[in-house]
């Protein structure tokens, strides 16, 4: 978690959720991107986001790529976010004594557009939330600043600036972690993607 | 000369058959007949249970499989054979339930259990299985009732019978089916199209009746909970029977 660094935030609104992501890819201290990727669009209502080492998130990003590809050939239907949790950890339990390193979140929304988020360690224990989870080398920061903004039944625009102000001043306080921001926020008819400025330094 | 393509199991007759298939469906038209009728609201699955000789403790026989919480089975056909089908789709519920923490929706299991009996058609020192399934299942999706033959080939259907009897059966079924039929009425029906073809005395330790009823419910983590698959008792099958008569 520390050697690239990275930090993955997920929270509920009413009838919407968001998901956000740092930008930063690094070797320890020493920045190499401002550009890496780490959530990914798992269905045109959920996505999964992968903090954690560098290697290990793209491998994983590609395998549940296909493995959700895959389910959707076979079940002719896209998964939904709670499947896609327990897929996300029988794969990671399946390398549980040399596990990915990595700690996924999943957040989307079902096909009742009822939220859904939830965590899990890089062993696949899942946690299930009703209010955001977090993730990452940030995961602190992240804890104090949700406990602190966050709020039931935010509305799109408000959830949008809730995690971001949430996101932002967490991986100030990490010097892992930052360099830009990714959000997206899942509604049911829209998916809004904005990317953040922070500070570069 | 027609003798030359009866042995290998993967050799083209001229005719373009391939004629130990061909066999294996003969042992299942020789075996006893099984139901299955499709209601609004829920599946019977239902199947003659005849002892050899009146020696043989009949209470320990099974026919009507529970594969999973929410999918059963019957077959016509060898019974050593459909053992070994049901411990490989119990499994694969088991391995399906791993992954994804959910039951296996009923086409997906039809398909594993479809390709299990097709890898018997081509693979070496093996032969097709002599059974044709009916199986059962209620998801998301709402009920559904399969049959799968020993080429592994499947279809849904509404309501279908497999067996020495399912000529007849087809056609008194064909008469009775209409698409509002209810989950009671089906097991009447069910019960009066194995009637129909009984050697000898019907009773509630001759038949074996599988239903699943209800309707998938969503819990309030999420949770989705599916429809059980249950046996009927031969207590709940007397009940039956008493009313028929």
């Amino acid at each position: 978690m520390e050697y690239n660094g990275g930090a993955v935030v997920a929270m509920v609104g009413k009838n919407c959720v968001a998901i956000a992501c740092d930008k930063r890819l690094g070797v320890q201290a020493m920045t190499i991107s401002t550009e890496f990727k780490k959530i990914f669009q798992a269905t045109p209502k959920t996505y999964l986001g992968l903090p954690g080492l560098a290697t290990d998130v793209q491998t994983l990003a590609e395998k549940f790529r296909f493995k959700i590809n895959m389910y959707k050939l076979k079940e002719e239907r896209e998964i939904e976010p709670r499947t896609l949790a327990h897929l996300v950890s029988s794969t990671l339990y399946e390398r549980r004594f040399g596990p990915w390193f990595t700690e996924p979140v999943v957040a989307g929304l079902d096909k009742n557009n009822n939220p859904f988020i939830c965590n899990t360690d890089t062993i696949g224990c899942i946690n299930f939330a009703k209010d955001f989870v977090v993730s990452g080398t940030s995961t602190n920061q992240l804890y104090g600043m949700c406990e602190s903004l966050w709020e039931p039944d935010l509305e799109p625009e408000d959830l949008f600036e809730t995690i971001s102000q949430a996101l932002m001043n967490a991986v100030d306080r990490d010097c892992l972690a930052g360099w830009g921001a990714e959000v997206v926020v899942i509604t049911p008819d829209k998916i809004i993607t904005r990317t953040l400025k922070s500070r570069m330094d | 000369m027609a003798d030359r393509y009866s042995f290998s199991l993967t050799t083209f007759s001229p005719s373009g058959k391939l004629v130990q298939i061909e066999y294996a469906l003969n042992v299942v038209s020789q075996g006893v007949t099984s139901i299955g009728i499709k209601a609004t609201n829920g599946i019977v699955i239902a199947t003659e249970k005849k002892a050899v000789s009146t020696l043989i403790d009949d209470s320990s026989l099974e026919k009507v499989s529970v594969i999973s919480k929410n999918i059963g089975m019957v077959y016509s056909g060898m019974g050593p054979d459909y053992r070994v089908l049901v411990n490989k789709a119990r499994k694969a519920a088991q391995a399906y339930k791993r992954v994804y923490m959910e039951e296996p929706p009923t086409a997906i299991l039809v398909k594993e259990i479809a390709s299990v009996m097709q890898e018997f058609t081509q693979s070496g020192g093996v032969r097709p299985f002599g059974v044709s399934l009916l199986i059962a299942g209620f998801d998301e999706s709402g009920p559904w009732l399969y049959q799968v033959d020993p080429s592994g080939s499947y279809w849904p259907w509404k309501a279908t019978a497999i067996g020495k009897n399912m000529v007849n059966a087809k056609t008194f079924l064909e008469k009775r089916y209409n698409e509002e039929i209810e989950l009671e009425d089906a097991i009447h029906t069910a019960i009066l199209t194995l009637k129909e073809g009984f050697e000898g005395q019907m009773t509630e330790n001759t038949i074996e009746i599988g239903v699943i009823t209800g309707s998938p419910t969503v819990q309030e983590d999420g949770v989705v909970v599916l429809p059980e698959f249950r046996k009927l008792s031969p207590n709940e099958i007397k009940d039956y029977l008493a009313n028929i008569a």
